[in-house]
């Protein structure tokens, strides 16, 4: 199934408003509203939020990636813990992966010590947490499809055949 | 004694774009829809595979035809693209951009006096590449009523017992036209009928809006092959302008003769180029596929913005370029472009640098930044607004 245009377009700028989107794609406006309606209704649309490269925008909080083993239940496999490792204020992200470990839980915090009393206070302490191996982030190269350090824009000559 | 220059170059009449731009090089912050190239730096992929070459020292000289990898991935990729099977040990020469393929094309052709049939409004080189090489230039005319397609009737109309080639280049720079299949047959078969070689320029075949899967080449029509040299490049669809990378297919005794040329004339095409080339075949068309859909999302804005304002202007299928009409200002395309330039900096090429059918039209590139769209078309719309007799937004008849 191919991806709707309409969030193949949200997802690169989100400040589109549908007026500019139907003039992109020919579509009715009151029709863009009501499918971003309807996207966001169902959850396919979770949110919008600025992309944002922290050292640049001077942030004061440190993000840490937590590798995370959990014990799979019998009904509901690793669902419930993970949701219940998600609805912490402090997770920003958390998936299920394949491969050495369960989830990477990504962790935002106002410090370093901040970061590492929630990971041995709340994440490690839950029952079926088997494991946590903390990583802290250092430096943002690139973020949801967006470079932070920007190549020059190639110039190109004005007018060419 | 002053040098002398050769009287076939001092006949070349100096080129309408090279005019412009000198204009719009002397001013500051225009924006500029007169730009014939896409906006997208080559996709980083195919750039790591050049830089990777070069950091192995791959910085010889390849065989003539191009290194035997590139023309084999040419071959795959126009079997599948153009529906049409050539050998890429003898029927396959990369070359240096299309530029040099077509000029290769009409040297190896042309005796002194064969005419050689191209539709207009054209792109710039068709004219000039045919009588550098000794050929005479046919121009047939394409309207706005059939969207620039060319039309049977005006080939007949041409065609003369001098006529050795027809020319063709769809989708097309400057109108964006592309040719319905039912004409491209009868196109195959006038082809046939008066014995001609035709060379068909395909650069933009990659960027067709709508059903860009079923686009057909006239080479695979039956009949075809055998009269048909098929050029195409890397140029528009992978964004690689200035790598300078093309490639011509035709049967083998056709691409003997233009490799004759070309191993005197360049050798070889740039072997960094070769291995760039090699990566956009191999490396999958994702990055085609958006930059296309990025390219019809401006292609809907601009034409829509060009008919607002009062500039009848029909959508083209495919290329990056909207031809609107300016022809309801009652302004010729230069004094439209000039005056456009002068009230608003905004840079669009006047349409009759394509060729005498270009008079009264505009080409603007649509292979900008969005914003700059935007804001051009503000613009353009204010200057219309200017002119005196300013035109009904109904625009008038289009021929």
């Amino acid at each position: 199934m191919a991806t709707d245009p309409i969030v193949e377009l949200l997802e690169k700028n989100a400040r589109q408003s549908p007026a500019e989107i139907a003039a992109l794609t020919g579509l009715e406006e009151a029709a863009v509203a009501a499918r971003v309606a309807e996207l966001e209704e169902s959850g396919a649309i979770l949110g919008y939020h600025a992309i944002i490269d922290p050292e640049r925008a001077g942030a004061d909080h440190v993000t840490a990636f937590i590798e995370v083993k959990l014990v799979p239940e019998r009904d509901g496999g690793f669902d419930r813990l993970a949701l219940r490792i998600a609805k912490f204020e402090q997770v920003r992200s958390c998936y299920l992966m394949s491969g050495g470990y369960d989830l990477v839980v990504i962790v935002s915090g106002h410090s370093l010590q901040d970061v590492a009393k929630f990971v041995s206070e709340k994440l490690s302490t839950l029952d079926g947490v088997t494991s946590t191996a903390t990583h802290f982030h250092l430096k943002t190269y690139k973020q949801d499809g967006f470079l932070a350090h920007h190549e020059s824009e190639p110039t190109r000559l004005p007018v060419s055949p | 004694m002053p040098v002398q220059i050769a009287d076939s170059v001092k006949s070349i009449p100096r080129s309408g774009i090279r005019d412009f731009f000198e204009i719009v090089l002397g001013r500051d912050d225009v924006i500029s829809l007169g730009v014939g190239e896409p906006d997208y730096a080559t996709p980083w992929h195919i750039r790591e595979a050049a830089i990777f070459s070069l950091e192995k020292g791959m910085t010889s000289y390849t065989s003539n035809l191009g290194l035997e990898s590139l023309r084999k991935a040419i071959s795959g990729y126009v079997e599948s693209q153009f529906r049409t099977t050539y050998d890429p040990k003898s029927e396959v020469l990369v070359s240096v951009g299309v530029s040099e393929a077509l000029d290769l094309a009409c040297r190896a052709l042309l005796n002194p006096g064969d005419e050689v049939l191209y539709h207009e409004p054209c792109y710039v080189s068709y004219n000039p590449s045919i009588a550098l090489a000794g050929g005479v230039p046919v121009s047939v005319p394409t309207y706005a009523r059939d969207a620039f397609a060319l039309k049977i009737e005006n080939l007949e109309a041409a065609v003369t017992p001098k006529t050795k080639v027809l020319m063709l280049n769809f989708p097309t720079n400057p109108t964006g036209a592309i040719e319905p299949p039912e004409e491209l047959e009868k196109i195959a078969a006038f082809a046939i009928k008066h014995d001609l070689t035709v060379i068909t320029d395909e650069i933009y075949c990659e960027l067709i809006y709508e059903n860009p899967q079923d686009h057909v080449s006239i080479a695979s029509l039956p009949g075809m092959r055998e009269r048909t040299i098929l050029l195409h490049g890397f140029s528009k669809a992978f964004a690689m302008t200035g790598f300078r990378l093309g490639y011509a297919c035709a049967p083998e005794m056709i691409i003997e003769a233009m490799m004759k040329i070309h191993q005197y004339a360049m050798l070889c095409a740039p072997i960094t180029s070769q291995v760039a080339a090699l990566e956009a075949l191999e490396g999958g068309n994702d990055c085609v596929v958006e930059m296309r859909k990025s390219y019809g999302h401006r292609r809907r804005l601009i034409v829509d913005g060009f008919n607002q304002a009062g500039l009848p202007c029909h959508t083209p299928g495919g290329a990056f370029y909207a031809f609107p009409d300016i022809r309801p200002t009652g302004l010729s395309s230069k004094e439209f472009a000039m005056g456009l330039l002068e009230a608003e900096d905004v840079a669009c090429v006047p349409g009759d640098a394509f060729g005498e059918t270009g008079e009264g039209f505009l080409r603007c590139c649509y292979a900008t930044d969005i914003n700059l769209i935007r804001e051009a078309l503000e613009r353009i719309g204010r200057y219309v607004t200017s002119l005196e007799g300013a035109p009904e937004l109904q625009g008038s008849a289009a021929v």
